[in-house]
């Protein structure tokens, strides 16, 4: 399943969106880069258009000419995996006309000569040749972006589901810090979580080397808080991630796997490898409110309630809102909420933990400094409240790095990355000459629960499928939903070369052809 | 990973609390409704001054998440020197304005107007009406009484529509209010699925050409349902069970919860009857949401129900 | 493509929202806005026939039976046609590689039959009759000599002076000039149009519109197409003044659909103008921009409200909008706009000639000017009479030959279907605002319709109360609900007996609430003449619902 990666925490700290969807509405140039929030997030995208009919220009940045595409002001269909060519012409472009904003860039960045000589040779003239955007149509988002007064930049998976996930990432926060539209009112950089509480999951320290609240686990003062805390030892090092986890199995170093809400014998790229490294295992444990492909191999089921309608606890979206979800139906049969599960496993191990959402979330407040201030009792009245709330007195933030703009900076300077485009790994050639990339539809999300047939080969497998003409991709490029994978196993056919930091693995690039079935 | 990375400590607070561009002080406007002398921004409409007052007007085509199209006429006040009634919803305050929420004439017109609609829409399903008419001394019976047969009084029923699982469209409970053609439209969704087509009495609520949901460009978020006063628009779950006789929302739980598809973070008031969760909305005071979901928000939960 | 095929296809409209970006569900409640387009197939060839209150007195309902057994469902009843000084009409549109569009007035039957069956019908010029009374004559003036069709011709006549002075003065002076002359609207709400026009010049905001409001479509008035077809470059030339004086470079002329013989007039007159550099980036080598676009209407009353005239020109249905805000500072696409009528526009030219001060001289203080009357029903000799201000309706009467056959006058009908009924005893009212309004009638657009002791007024009431609820737009609900309703009162079997009879007393809340609730005018005046009629008409008294 695609995970967003919440990796630009490392270079600004904080792995959420800056910005408020207020804010969306009171910007004047908005960057939407591989995303399609208009099917995708649609709630969200009533917000930009209440920007756009205040004035605010679009720019959709897409291979696919997509219904958010057909609000924009101009649509930058680039061909897929040149994101960070587009970004880094766009910066040349800047900083050759003369629209970087120097003050903001001395004051409160670092890096930025290495970062000029880095993108000088990126002229429009080669950017358009590399992605396929035309180069006035560069130098008019180049210029709007840079010149705007407020500007924010939102990016959902087209940005990273790809092995420069990363550096994907880090090129648009250049292009912020370029510019100074970051930790202002109106301008900042928003990830869109492709799933529920994805936000929330980073809070709560749900990846490799975080503690809940972002705190580095590898910090001795923030263990040495948490063991004080609990009265036990955290383990001082960073974990594995996803693709690092697979990659144990496959050194037989992984031998047991406890998977919660997770379906990767579907939802993972090249399914093939995903599925023989999980019935290798000696233990798996699958906990799911279905009884999944995954669950289905798994030794242990533990049918699990419904996170949102069966449940309480709290979610985090994407402009860092906690809101508190409340249970509605008793789960079915033997269903139990996660909460009752894990404490359950938890007394069979000898820890007597209460199976209360409320109590939990008690302790996380008493550990994560930015979760403070968010009693249950705050959280009801304000509708939920954004991090950081350091006190029951804060309002939570609206948007994140104002220190930027404070004299002086307050913390550490934001530093510029050196990012390279590099192409998708999964290259054309003569064999395998279209671009395949995936995506959701409007009515449809994810593996949860449709005109003559087509095999669609590629180098790890093929599947058959439908195949018609969609005048919004251009040529050479096709396209893929994951939805259905019991009629169209789609992720049969993706690649799993995965970012290096943070594991992505590339959905959105695959080198396909297409033949008749 | 080395220690000295940015992201090792997390950063200090900024040392004032982030907050939007201060907004110049609003201009006050001076008024006086119900002999009562009061001053409001600038920009405020009748029906903004009078909440200030707690007075109640009775809307039914007025939303404050809509733009207000002053259709129903039902919540018409009086302006001092004015020729004619003003529709409080869309009348904007101006100095020295003497307004009458209530007066023989305000009373007389929305009485008419709940009549006409009484006798022409079918209403049983539209909170707060039968209060309303009674409150006004509305009867609608009286049209028929004076024409004498009932098929000589006009009224808009007509079969209703059910073209899709999702919900159904029953325009003879409709008054024509336009919120869903908003709500369709420019004041949410931007889907452009549906608006007033005809005349006069003739005039409903269309898809393109008069086709099939389905063949429409309707996205399924429910969003007119939402705003719809009288049950015209209703989610099939609430029909069925309506036809059945069995929808009691006096015995069903209502609870928020959040959306758990996208990580937008819905929210979602949950109606449950019986371990089933019959209807979701999403409140209008909701910062995110301001009462819209999408098809996954609104229809998606069969899932959890058994 | 009602021209071409006669109706809207809907793979074509679905073909157009593609190409212009408009959503259909909004195209097709455009489409089913307008009476005279066409949903589904039918014939090439097409018949409007009148049967409004002054046609009907001419017997254009058994005109209507006639055709309808012998042409079927080519032929189409319509609300009038503004043609009440012919005696009956008839709207022909024809689709194909012939499309064509004519009145035929007066008609018959067969000229009906005739023209439909005939590849195509030589427009038979039709004479208007026009008059004045001895001080009248002002605007008829140039009427039956000027070629209507020759910029030379209407040059020789004194047009284009007033232009010349206006450029020469001002836009500042010319709007003193109108403020001097007291000028009132004509179209019916009597606004004074100095008053108009310097709060358009004066809104910061560009760019302002000028509209001519030249969709006349209140039962009973013909003026403003007498004048198009008769003057047309008068027409152009006051709307040009207008522009200049106003700051507007553009200007539109709404004119209504069943006026194709208007339509062609002005079309020509702006053509012959525009190649003289009367119209265009330097209006008569001035500095001023002024251009004219027609805009036809589609079959709807509303549209002549100026609300619903700019959502109209908008492409939008004619849906009128709430006021305030008021068109001289959100109008047309939301700038500020002039509206005017046709005959308020044209007066203009005689301020500017003969100055604003002196114009005033005629009329009386309160109205000043004389003021076009459309004479039509029971009287000898129907048409077009330019009467000066504070003459009686007695005198506008006489003038048109009177009662003909020795009847007695049973009632007239005041501006129209938004009217006043009043009784003979009202025939030494002035003819002018201050004594319309001491009578508690209206002279709105002008009409005078008389009715003699043999009409059927009852039968006049039902059609009037059909026409409201025919045209009524459907967006507010007093308005909606409230038309249909006073018709079905109207045309019950048993009417009531009077003063405390239930239905007297639902008529009468009925029409209040119309007037006090309704968005526009259309509701506001739905329920006037029917109310008039009982309070002043004799023989209705016993008769009042």
């Amino acid at each position: 399943m695609p995970r967003a990666s919440p990796v630009w925490r490392r270079y600004l700290a904080w792995g959420g969106g800056t910005s408020s969807y207020q804010e969306i509405e009171e910007t004047d140039c908005i960057l939407l880069w591989g995303s399609n929030a208009r099917e995708t997030h649609p709630i969200f995208f009533h917000h930009l258009l209440a920007g756009l009919k205040r004035g605010a220009k679009l720019y959709a940045i897409d291979p696919r000419r997509t219904a958010t595409a057909q609000w924009a002001e101009v649509w930058a269909g680039l061909d897929v995996g040149t994101d960070i060519a587009l970004s880094n012409t766009m910066a040349r472009e800047i900083i050759a006309s003369g629209l970087a904003n120097r003050e903001f860039i001395d004051h409160a960045t670092t890096g930025f000569e290495a970062y000029r000589d880095l993108v000088e040779p990126w002229t429009l003239e080669r950017g358009a040749a590399e992605t396929g955007v035309p180069a006035a149509v560069i130098r008019e988002m180049a210029h709007t972006f840079a010149t705007a007064r407020r500007a924010i930049i939102c990016w959902t998976l087209g940005i990273t589901e790809h092995h420069t996930a990363v550096d994907n990432v880090m090129s648009l926060i250049n292009l912020a810090l370029l510019t100074g539209h970051v930790g202002r009112w109106g301008s900042g950089l928003n990830p869109l979580r492709g799933q529920n509480n994805v936000q929330g999951g980073g809070d709560m320290g749900a990846l490799p080397d975080r503690l809940p609240g972002f705190q580095h686990v590898e910090n001795d003062a923030v263990r040495a808080k948490f063991d004080a805390f609990y009265g036990v030892t955290v383990p001082p090092k960073k974990g594995w991630h996803l693709s690092d986890m697979f990659n144990a199995m496959d050194r037989g170093e992984l031998r047991a796997l406890y998977v919660i809400g997770e379906n990767p014998v579907q939802s993972e790229a090249d399914q093939h490898r995903a599925t023989r490294l999980l019935e290798g295992l000696e233990l798996l444990v699958v906990q799911d409110i279905f009884l999944t492909e995954t669950a289905r191999r798994a030794d242990v089921v533990f049918p699990a309630a419904a996170g949102a309608f069966e449940s309480a606890g709290t979610f985090t979206n994407s402009e860092r809102r906690v809101q508190r979800v409340r249970k509605t139906l008793d789960p079915p049969g033997e269903a139990r909420e996660d909460l009752a599960i894990i404490c359950d496993l938890a007394r069979r191990l000898g820890h007597d933990w209460t199976p209360d959402a409320e109590v939990i979330w008690n302790e996380v407040r008493q550990l994560s400094p930015v979760h403070a201030g968010m009693s249950y009792a705050r959280l009801d009245q304000h509708s939920g409240l954004q991090w950081p709330c350091y006190d029951d007195q804060h309002p939570g933030e609206l948007f994140l790095h104002g220190r930027l703009w404070e004299r002086p900076v307050r913390g550490p300077r934001a530093p510029f990355s050196l990012v390279k485009h590099e192409l998708p790994l999964d290259q054309l050639n003569a064999e395998f000459p279209l671009r395949l990339t995936t995506g959701r539809r409007l009515a449809e999300y994810n593996t949860g629960v449709q005109t003559g047939s087509y095999a669609s080969p590629t180098r790890r497998g093929a599947v058959v499928a439908p195949v018609h003409v969609d005048q919004g991709l251009r040529p050479g490029l096709t396209f893929m939903t994951f939805h259905f994978p019991d009629d169209v196993a789609t992720n049969m056919l993706t690649s799993d070369a995965t970012d290096p930091l943070v594991s992505t693995a590339e959905f959105k690039a695959t080198a396909v052809r297409i033949e008749r079935a | 990973m080395s220690h000295d990375e940015i992201s090792f400590h997390l950063p200090p607070p900024a040392t004032a609390i982030p907050a939007p561009p201060p907004q110049p002080a609003p201009t006050m406007v001076p008024l006086t409704i119900d002999g009562r002398a009061i001053e409001v921004a600038a920009g405020s409409t009748l029906i903004d001054a009078c909440k200030t007052l707690d007075i109640t007007i009775p809307t039914l085509c007025y939303l404050e998440t809509l733009t207000p199209v002053n259709a129903c006429r039902v919540c018409v006040v009086e302006v001092e020197g004015a020729r004619v009634l003003a529709p409080a919803c869309s009348r904007q305050v101006e100095a020295g304005m003497v307004v009458q929420s209530r007066s023989a004439r305000v009373d007389l017109s929305r009485k008419v107007v709940l009549e006409l609609l009484g006798s022409s829409v079918d209403l049983s399903t539209a909170p707060g009406l039968s209060e309303m008419m009674a409150e006004y001394g509305a009867r609608p019976e009286r049209f028929q009484e004076v024409i004498g047969s009932a098929s000589a009084v006009s009224s808009v029923a007509k079969p209703i529509k059910i073209d899709n699982d999702l919900y159904v469209r029953d325009y003879g409970k409709c008054v024509l209010c336009y919120k869903c053609v908003e709500a369709c439209g420019t004041d949410a969704q931007h889907t452009f699925a549906i608006a007033v087509a005809g005349r006069g009495f003739n005039a409903h609520i269309s898809t393109e050409l008069d086709v099939p949901l389905p063949d429409s460009a309707c996205v399924y978020c429910g969003n007119c349902i939402a705003v719809c006063p009288t049950g015209a628009l209703m989610a099939t779950p609430e029909f069925e069970l309506r036809k059945a006789g069995e929808w009691r929302p006096e015995t069903q739980a209502v609870t928020d919860t959040i959306c758990p598809y996208c990580d937008v973070g819905c929210t979602l008031t949950v109606h449950v009857q019986d371990q089933q969760i019959v209807k979701v909305t999403s409140p209008f005071d909701n910062d995110v949401t301001r009462g819209n979901l999408c098809v996954k928000g609104r229809f998606g939960f069969e899932y959890v129900n058994k | 493509m009602q021209d071409a095929i006669s109706w809207i296809r809907h793979g074509a409209l679905n073909y157009i929202c593609t190409r212009l970006s408009v959503p259909p569900a909004e195209a097709w409640g455009v489409v089913t806005f307008y009476h005279l387009l066409a949903t589904g197939p039918r014939p090439a060839a097409v018949v409007h026939v009148c049967d409004d209150i002054a046609c009907r007195l001419n017997g254009a309902d058994q005109l209507c039976r006639d055709l309808e057994s012998r042409l079927g469902h080519a032929v189409h009843r319509s609300p009038y046609l503004g043609q009440c000084d012919q005696g009956s009409a008839a709207l022909v549109t024809k689709a194909g590689p012939d499309a064509d569009r004519f009145v035929l007035a007066p008609t018959s039957a067969d000229d009906v039959a005739g023209a439909l069956s005939v590849r195509t019908v030589p427009t038979v010029p039709k004479v208007p009759r026009v008059g004045a009374s001895a001080s009248g004559a002002r605007i008829v003036r140039r009427m039956t000599v000027v070629d209507a069709t020759s910029l030379a011709s209407y040059r020789q006549h004194g047009g284009y002076a007033a232009l010349a002075k206006a450029i020469a003065i001002g836009p500042a002076a010319v709007i003193a000039e109108v403020s001097a002359a007291r000028l009132l609207g004509r179209g019916g709400a009597a606004f004074p149009t100095g008053r108009k026009w310097e709060a358009v010049a004066r809104e910061p905001a560009q760019p302002h519109f000028v509209v001519c409001n030249a969709d006349e479509s209140e039962p009973g008035t013909f003026k403003d197409r007498v004048l198009m077809e008769q003057d047309p470059f008068a027409v152009i030339e006051a709307m040009t003044i207008c522009g200049i004086a106003t700051g507007s470079a553009c200007g539109f002329i709404y004119i209504r659909g069943e006026y194709p013989e208007s339509e062609a007039a002005i079309g020509e007159a702006i053509t012959q103008a525009r190649a003289a550099g009367l119209l265009g980036p330097r209006v008569a080598g001035s500095h001023h921009a002024f251009e004219i676009e027609i805009r036809r209407g589609g079959g709807a009353y509303i549209c002549g409200e100026e609300t619903a005239l700019f959502s109209s020109i908008e492409g939008k249905r004619g849906e009128p909008r709430s006021k305030p805000p008021y068109s001289a500072q959100h109008g047309l696409f939301g700038q500020p706009t002039v509206v005017n009528n046709v005959e308020t526009l044209v007066n203009v030219l005689d301020i500017l000639t003969e100055g604003g001060a002196q114009w005033a001289k005629t009329g009386t203080a309160g109205s000043t000017g004389t003021r076009m009357f459309c004479l039509s029903g029971h009287v000898a000799r129907p048409g077009l009479y330019e009467i000066e201000c504070g003459q009686t309706l007695r005198h506008a009467i006489e003038l048109a030959g009177g009662v003909p056959g020795g009847r007695a006058l049973q009632a007239v009908l005041l501006g129209g279907a938004a009217g006043t009924f009043v009784g003979p005893d009202a025939l030494e009212m002035p003819l002018s605002f201050e004594g319309a309004r001491a009578a508690n009638a209206t002279l709105g657009s002008g009409v005078i319709m008389v009715f003699d002791e043999t009409a059927d007024l009852m039968d006049t009431l039902a059609r009037i109360a059909q026409f409201f609820r025919d045209e009524s737009c459907g967006q507010c609900v007093p308005c909606r609900v409230g038309t249909v309703r006073q018709e079905e009162l109207l045309r019950r079997r048993d009417p009531g007996s009077g003063t405390g009879d239930p239905g007297t007393v639902l008529l009468n809340e009925l029409g209040q609430a119309m007037r006090d609730a309704s968005i526009c005018g259309l509701g506001q005046t739905a329920a006037s003449a029917i109310e008039s009629a009982f309070a002043n008409i004799s023989s209705l008294k016993g008769a009042r619902p």
